[in-house]
């Protein structure tokens, strides 16, 4: 196992000190580009010690760098963190209470607004949550279109993540490149749905709409265009001086401490555990694609942020391949348990007129049951846990919020750094307050 | 620029790990079993109360007050690995005479396998609403079983903070996601937002935050008071 960075942390610090963290030493560059740091100034033998004197201040919860309503209570000795005490909740809605009153299909545009940086790709894991409890099989134009909306859905949350993370870190021309792509991924999604971020795409059995003529040439377009910012943002990010000193080194978690504490996705990977749910527990047929997860070797917020643009890449391929292999065919599955009679028939014919009656004023009720569908969403695994006892409307619907459980370490990693480096720690972790209070 | 990275996995599948597939054509009852059904079935014997296997997902109901074993015994054995806890969540039926159950998702990176634990708390009034916690196995259940007392009053036993984490810890109208506790909730709008405004979360400490700073004699001398008055009061 090698433990070299990728990047060589000279560049910005002088290297790390012998808890791993970046020490923040002046630099001076020689003529001819070679680079000499200034030994930090040396430790005050009798500095006070002053006892006592800790401080608690409240971050949040309306901070523009806790992304959303998060208050941490942080106790400070001077200016680094003793203690962290979390607390959340400020935007919690109900939404797995409002599930239970709702049937399946009505529950799909709640999925949307929980975790509102990755809209279709809940929609899509709902609709498989759901028909596994169905027991419906969904035809493969459908399965490929899903993969596309869950590709893209990955791409826009990355984005926004790298954006406001270049923002909470002082960098603002990143943030706009970020944003500009995902505006053109948002008119993708809406030339599709008719949504840009309350996209309501799937349906239990299928999606609420083919896509438009025209669309793949669009998304082509994008998948050969898009690679570039992510080069541009690269080169102008990864071996930055500032960037670098701010990021590396801060929030480490040990893979079995990752584990341990329940972390997903690219928060996990970063730690050095290559678990992709795409790949050790696929779905969408995932396991038909070639695609690599990438996985960092510190657990610190650099290599989060390694691993996000390593992720964005791949998805691009994912993509490609996808596009390439789309086949013609039906969306929607031929379960006629959920899937309406087509409009003209339903005017018509007196037969589909009642079973569409039923379909909508009724619902369709899956078999006694439970699933548990759990998808690599972009803050990672997000589960869907769904009991029916046969109605209409299920019994008990339970998200696994990823970014919930990813936040409920943040407590360990800001232990001992500094007060500015708890921006970039909460930051890297990818967190949409939406998921987590539900 | 592409950045190279070096794979190490330490906690993902063994290599000998049989290659994952999209799964297909689930029945609704029966089907593959996961073996560590029976290894746990062999292993406790009475604390099995029985296996169910739902769309190809395997449900363990075990016995509520083994299950501390249980798991430590998933999560250490070499044959099973279960280091993954994904969720802690419960289901009340909308029979009120159906057991509650309390449920943990439990994966195994190294076998790539998953497993449901059940625990089911009967309506009878003679059963507690507990269950043992997984805290001490599992750090990561730190917030998910108090997100589960939150929603259901399901106290974790030796969970080290069970507090309420989404609703304010005055909150007191009961556990919203249980039954029996209507979709708007118990008042009226009027006499909700009232509450709601009252209660002002971020200008409270809760006391162990005080304690732990030791920076309750910093706080201003008016909100001293009103925490002296007992108005931070959580419990």
């Amino acid at each position: 196992m090698s433990t070299k960075r990728t990047v060589d942390v000279a560049i910005g610090t002088s290297g790390l000190d012998e808890q791993g963290r970046p020490r923040r030493a002046p630099l001076t560059v020689n003529e001819g580009g070679t680079v000499t740091t200034l030994e930090p100034p040396p430790a005050l033998e009798d500095a006070l010690e002053l006892e006592g004197e800790h401080m608690l201040i409240n971050l949040g919860p309306q901070h523009p760098a806790t992304h959303g309503v998060l208050r941490l209570v942080l106790e400070l000795d001077g200016e680094t963190v003793v203690r962290c005490i979390p607390h959340i909740g400020y935007l919690h809605c109900g939404f797995e209470k409002i599930g239970e009153y709702r049937q399946y299909n009505q529950v799909i545009p709640w999925t949307d607004r929980e975790d509102y940086l990755n809209s279709i790709g809940n929609n899509v894991a709902f609709a498989l949550g759901a028909e596994r409890l169905f027991g419906i099989e969904i035809t493969p134009r459908c399965t490929v279109l899903r993969l596309i909306a869950m590709e893209l859905s990955r791409i826009i949350s990355h984005l926004v993540w790298l954006g406001t993370t270049c923002i909470d870190i002082g960098a603002f021309t990143p943030f706009l490149w970020a944003f500009e792509q995902r505006e053109r991924v948002y008119e993708l999604l809406e030339r599709w749905v008719g949504a840009r971020l309350t996209t309501s795409a799937t349906r239990v059995g299928g999606m609420a709409a083919d896509i438009p003529a025209g669309w793949m040439d669009q998304l082509q377009h994008f998948i050969k265009t898009f690679p570039k910012t992510v080069d541009e943002i690269d080169r102008v990010l990864t071996t930055n001086g500032i960037w670098v000193g701010r990021t590396v080194g801060l929030g480490v978690m040990s893979a079995d401490e990752a584990v341990n504490y329940g972390l997903s996705g690219p928060m996990l990977r970063a730690s050095g555990v290559a678990f992709d749910v795409r790949r050790d527990f696929p779905y969408l047929d995932y396991e038909t694609y070639d695609f690599e997860v990438p996985v960092g070797t510190h657990g610190d917020v650099y290599d989060r942020y390694l691993v996000r643009m390593e992720e964005l890449r791949q998805s691009t391929r994912i993509l490609a391949q996808a596009a390439a292999r789309l086949p013609d065919g039906p969306v929607d599955s031929d379960d006629h348990r959920v899937v309406l009679p087509p409009k003209s028939k339903a005017m018509s014919d007196m037969e589909s007129m009642i079973h569409h009656f039923k379909q909508v004023m009724e619902g369709p009720r899956p078999p006694l049951g439970e699933s548990y569908v759990a998808v690599e969403s972009p803050k990672g695994e997000k589960g869907y846990y769904m009991v029916s006892d046969g109605t209409a409307k299920p019994v008990r619907w339970r998200i696994r919020p990823p970014s919930f459980v990813n936040l409920s370490a943040i407590g360990k990693m800001v232990e001992g750094h500094l007060l500015s480096d708890v921006i970039a720690i909460n930051a890297s972790i990818d967190i949409v307050m939406g998921e987590i209070d539900r | 620029m592409s950045a190279s990275f070096s794979v190490v996995i330490p906690g993902s599948a063994a290599p000998d790990a049989p290659a994952p597939a999209t799964p297909r054509h689930l029945p609704n009852r029966g089907g593959a079993v996961n073996p560590s059904a029976d290894a746990l079935r062999a292993r406790f014997q009475g604390g099995i109360l029985r296996v169910e296997v739902i769309w190809g997902e395997t449900s363990v109901y075990v016995e509520r007050l083994r299950l501390g074993e249980i798991v430590q015994w998933l999560h250490d054995d070499p044959s099973e690995r279960y280091d993954y806890l994904s969720d802690v969540t419960a289901v009340e039926y909308r029979d009120p005479e159906q057991p509650i159950e309390v449920v943990w998702h439990l994966r195994s990176l190294p076998y790539r396998r998953f497993l449901r634990l059940k625990v089911e708390l009967a309506r009878d009034g003679k059963t507690p609403l507990e269950v043992p916690t997984v805290w001490s196995i599992y750090k990561g259940a730190d917030w998910l079983e108090r997100e589960c007392y939150d929603m259901f009053g399901i106290r974790f036993v030796g969970h080290p903070d069970l507090r309420r984490i989404l609703m304010w810890e005055q909150y007191r109208e009961g556990f919203p996601l249980r039954k029996d506790f209507p979709l708007r909730g118990r008042f009226s709008r009027a006499e909700q937002l009232r509450q709601a405004l009252a209660a002002n979360p971020e200008a409270r400490y809760s006391m162990e935050e005080l304690t732990v700073a030791q920076a309750f004699e910093d706080l201003p001398e008016a909100m001293r008071k009103r925490l002296k008055g007992g108005e931070r009061t959580g419990e």
